[in-house]
């Protein structure tokens, strides 16, 4: 069934030294199948208790191509490290460096080759622990199909979960349950069922269009390289027959032809050539092609290679193009076809691993590296962080060390991109840390960013008038969104000693801890200087109302919520004020105390006034005008120290919180 | 070279690895200042070098070749070298341990311990210091050894040209961090993903020449300590030398002619070197001795700035 197989029985056949013809293969015929092999990048996912190491030792181990001395190699090995007992670890295989094998356990991302009569295989083995995230994003990045190991006598476990996260995120379009350990279950098929439709239930909420499961032993051999006998109620592949016939080569985005030119080719005068690897789409000689940023339009004049000239190009072959005219082209740029453009943008928003040791910064400007553009990028906001146990979402302020989560990003320079599911060429990109030039994210971009999420741009023009007219360049509902409410006055009125103050103070802070951008204006603040030469005759208190109104309304144009707590006792007074700030956004509150409640609050001002030592005080020398029709009325002796119907009131009006 | 069995656009694993591999190539022409690429004068560099010149056609691949010749290399290796680059109109670069050569640093005379140190790796980290080369390409498979199979295609190395397994830059996708400060440098491995068998295929496919010692000839041969060695010249002990018999031998590495064993074989073709392979019980570098000399040694050889 493998390579191996095949050429041991051939070379078995000693009787033809020539090597030229037995048993119908020969080594020519051999090699004639292998140059048409096509390649299968695969991710195993798993720790070493659910027996991937195994797995893949077998995979190669029943393929052959594990040639004799490093069995030898191995058996040495497995009697100083090894955890199988007497038999072969294979295991042992794969784990490379030496303080690793000591530990037991694999931790970078280790490549491994085999091949069958049939296909190449690259196999990314990744460690399956939390701590080794980023390796399995790394190792997820090249494949195009996932084998993620559950053993069966745990079932779908947490890492089962993440692992297939990560595959989705990383936009692995096939996956392979292994069921494996299927011998310590007794081969039993409602346990391999009941894992299936675990399984089958986690994943719909994932983008996983190709989802195969297998039941096998990767000790025993069951189900790996052939068919088992124990398990016939079985009627599926085995893992090898899957891998070998797996139809992933449409998986490639033929659509839309991306080509983000990375050398220009210019031996001498008469030669031009953009030299690039096809990211996706086709492109044929003859095309009418476009280049961006500049947006200037050619067509091909030719696909060169070193193999002579061809007359279409498609991914992921590196090719070098010629135009039939003169454009400038540069590393970074990108040749397209003309109707079917990519985004264009510095505003987008991604899917983030973060790789580094260090966590994010928000104030560092990074290098981005997208296809062969280099330019700078900054992290604006993070959406959310998604656990990958749970795939609970959560707000954090920065990224640590496998976090992962929903960015949005500004580029200086803008870049070609699609969306990642559409284009994993064109979609990825990673962040450069500036000083350590360590990679220290990777980003799988989702879109650009809505237009309505983004601060509104003006053009210089635009800019220079609105300045000049002295407008904002911040919008009503820019700020409105931001601060989750709409800017509104609250006015207390009522007697002094009426509990005004102690109302707005505790308004205040209750606000406050709700999140809401709230001012307090009151008669000490704004008498100890904005009103200092003021006194409280009519004339003077009108004056300190109006410029409290004045106050109250730039507050409130810029959506911030104001309270104001004065006695404000007439009522012509109280419109005017009404009418400078907007009434629809005047909220009178009146606090309704009875003047000898408030004479008890206040008892030497009040006594004062009585003696005539004090002129205009409302309520002994001067009128107080009760409120016509106060949104609401507070008794300090019921409800006064509490601003909940306030509180409620803001809520029902949609003015905090507005969502 | 279409792949027939499936659809039209659907490319054979060697065209994928040649793509990859000229990706790569391209990618450090444009984005390093002074690249070079280490020339062992071994298949696996006359693939490398193949490629480069498919990625830079019709031009002129913009990076010199450089050899660390260690002085005991096989007379074969040197002549073919100096063809091939003249022929190819290769900018070559030969450096050498002048010191150690002079003070007469050899396998025979001071192990093969001390001799690679000097004469390999101290040569290679001088050479690469002389010319202030901030990318340096080489020929080595993650299929060889153990502690490749985890190593990056872009491989970051300090200025003291190490490499550090538990520090490896993520490396997704197929982008490629190629920032540096001054005096560090990047190890490149565009034919990381080729297996041996990749390797032969492809130089049967492209017509690439390599240095006849891979095929079986009759040579003189001195079996020491149960290891072919050919008695290249005469800076070979004579008591050795005495012992030589003419035997048809291949040999299935290249290196300096005193640390590399040969293997009986009647192999004169790429065919018959592949059926041999794919049937022979010694896996590629065993021939190499330099492997022997400790445990993981190759890892040691890799921190150290050795490929």
């Amino acid at each position: 069934m493998t390579t191996m197989t095949t050429m041991t029985t051939y070379t078995n056949n000693t009787n033809n030294p020539t090597g030229t013809e037995r048993g119908g293969l020969d080594i020519k015929t051999f090699l004639d199948q292998d140059e048409r092999k096509d390649l299968l990048r695969i991710l195993t996912a798993g720790s070493v208790d659910d027996g991937k190491s195994t797995l893949i030792g077998r995979l190669m181990f029943d393929s052959k191509l594990i040639y004799e001395d490093q069995l030898a190699a191995l058996e040495r090995d497995s009697k100083r490290v090894g955890h199988a007992g007497e038999d072969i670890d294979y295991a042992l295989l794969l784990d490379g460096l030496k303080a690793e094998r000591e530990q037991g356990i694999t931790i970078d991302v280790a490549y491994r080759y085999f091949s069958t009569n049939k296909r190449k295989f690259i196999i990314a083995d990744c460690p399956g622990h939390e701590q080794y995230t980023r390796n399995m994003v790394t190792g997820a990045s090249t494949a195009n199909l996932a084998i993620i190991l559950i053993d069966a006598t745990k079932g779908v476990i947490t890492q089962t979960r993440r692992h297939t996260y990560l595959v989705s995120l990383l936009g692995i379009k096939h996956v392979v349950l292994a069921v494996n350990k299927m011998d310590l279950v007794e081969f039993d098929q409602e346990v391999f069922n009941h894992i299936c439709n675990d399984y089958r239930s986690f994943i719909t909420q994932l983008n996983i269009p190709d989802v195969e499961f297998i039941p096998l032993s990767a000790l025993k051999g069951d189900n790996v390289v052939e068919v088992s006998e124990k398990m016939h109620w079985y009627h599926g592949k085995s893992m090898l027959e899957f891998l070998e016939t797996v139809h992933v080569s449409s998986d490639r985005n033929f659509e839309d032809f991306r080509y983000p030119v990375q050398y220009v080719n210019r031996p001498d005068r008469d030669f031009r050539g953009f030299a690039a690897k096809v990211a996706s789409g086709i492109i044929k000689k003859g095309d009418p092609v476009m280049v961006l940023p500049s947006k200037k339009t050619s067509s091909v004049k030719s696909i060169v290679s070193y193999d002579g000239e061809i007359e279409k190009a498609f991914p992921p072959q590196s090719v070098t193009l010629t135009l039939k005219d003169e454009i400038d082209i540069s590393r970074g740029e990108m040749i397209v076809h003309p109707d079917n453009l990519p985004h264009i943008e510095r505003h987008f928003e991604a899917m983030l691993v973060w790789m580094d040791e260090k966590p994010m910064d928000s104030k560092t400007q990074f290098y981005i590296k997208h296809n062969t553009n280099t330019t700078k990028a900054r992290i604006d906001y993070i959406r959310y962080k998604v656990d990958v146990n749970t795939l609970q979402k959560s707000e954090i302020e920065r990224f640590e060390l496998n976090e992962i989560g929903r960015v949005a990003l500004t580029t200086v320079k803008p870049i070609f991109f699609d969306p990642y599911v559409k284009n994993r060429n064109t979609g990825s990109f990673v962040l450069i840390d500036p000083v350590s030039h360590n990679t220290c994210a990777v980003g799988m971009i989702i879109d650009k960013l809505d237009r309505e999420n983004l601060a509104t741009k003006y053009s210089p023009q635009e800019l220079r008038d609105k300045i000049d007219k002295g407008q904002c360049l911040i919008t009503t509902e820019e700020r409105q969104k931001r601060y989750n409410q709409k800017g509104a006055t609250i006015w207390i009125t009522g007697l002094h000693g009426s509990g005004k103050n102690e109302l707005a103070y505790l308004l205040e802070k209750e606000l406050f801890e709700l999140g809401a951008n709230v001012v307090l204006l009151d008669g000490s603040t704004v008498r100890s200087g904005l009103s200092r030469e003021l006194d409280f005759s009519p004339a003077d208190r009108a004056e300190h109302l109006r410029r409290v109104a004045h106050i109250a309304r730039i507050l409130n144009d810029q959506e911030i919520i104001t309270i104001c707590s004065f006695v404000s006792p007439d009522e012509n007074i109280r419109r005017q004020v009404a009418e400078i700030i907007g009434k629809e956004r005047f909220v009178n509150v009146y606090m309704d105390a009875t003047l000898e409640f408030s004479m008890k609050k206040k008892p030497e001002l009040y006594k004062l006034a009585i003696e005539g030592k004090v002129d205009d005080l409302p309520g002994i020398n001067s009128t107080y005008q009760k409120p016509e029709n106060p949104d609401i009325v507070c008794n300090p002796e019921e409800n006064g120290k509490n601003p909940v119907n306030i509180i409620d009131y803001l809520n029902r009006e949609k003015i905090f919180p507005l969502q | 070279m279409l792949n027939k069995n499936t659809n039209s656009y659907s490319l054979s694993h060697l065209k994928e690895l040649e793509a990859e591999a000229i990706h790569i190539i391209r990618e450090v022409a444009a984005e390093f200042e002074n690249p070079v690429m280490l020339y062992s004068i071994g298949k696996d560099s006359s693939v490398m070098a193949r490629l480069a010149e498919k990625a830079f056609y019709p031009g002129k691949v913009p990076f010199p070749l450089m050899h660390i010749d260690s002085k005991w290399k096989f007379r074969e290796m040197i002549e073919f070298r100096d063809t091939y680059a003249k022929e190819k109109n290769w900018d070559l670069i030969v450096h050498y341990n002048k010191e150690g050569f002079e003070s007469g640093v050899g396998p025979f005379t001071h192990g093969s311990k001390v001799h690679t140190d000097i004469m390999k790796t101290q040569a290679l980290l001088a050479g690469l210091n002389k010319y202030k080369f901030d990318a340096a390409f080489g020929g080595a498979r993650r299929d060889e050894e153990k502690s490749r199979a985890k190593e990056r295609i872009f491989s970051f190395r300090d200025k003291f040209h190490q490499w550090d397994p538990k520090n490896q830059r993520p490396e997704l996708w197929d982008i490629y961090n190629a920032k540096i400060h001054k005096g560090e440098s990047i190890r490149v491995f565009p034919i990381s993903n080729w297996t041996e068998l990749d390797v032969w295929q492809y130089i049967r496919l492209e017509k690439i020449p390599i240095v006849p010692l891979y095929y079986a000839k009759e040579r003189p041969m001195v079996n020491i300590d149960g290891t072919w060695i050919m008695a290249d010249d005469d800076r070979m002990p004579k008591e050795l030398r005495d012992r030589a018999e003419m035997k048809m031998v291949r040999f299935r590495t290249l290196g300096c002619y005193p640390l590399t064993g040969a293997v009986e074989s009647s192999a004169t073709t790429i065919e018959e070197i592949v059926e041999e392979m794919m049937t022979v019980t010694v896996s590629e570098r065993t021939t190499r001795v330099i492997d022997f000399d400790q445990e993981a040694s190759m890892e040691q050889k890799k921190r150290e700035g050795y490929f």
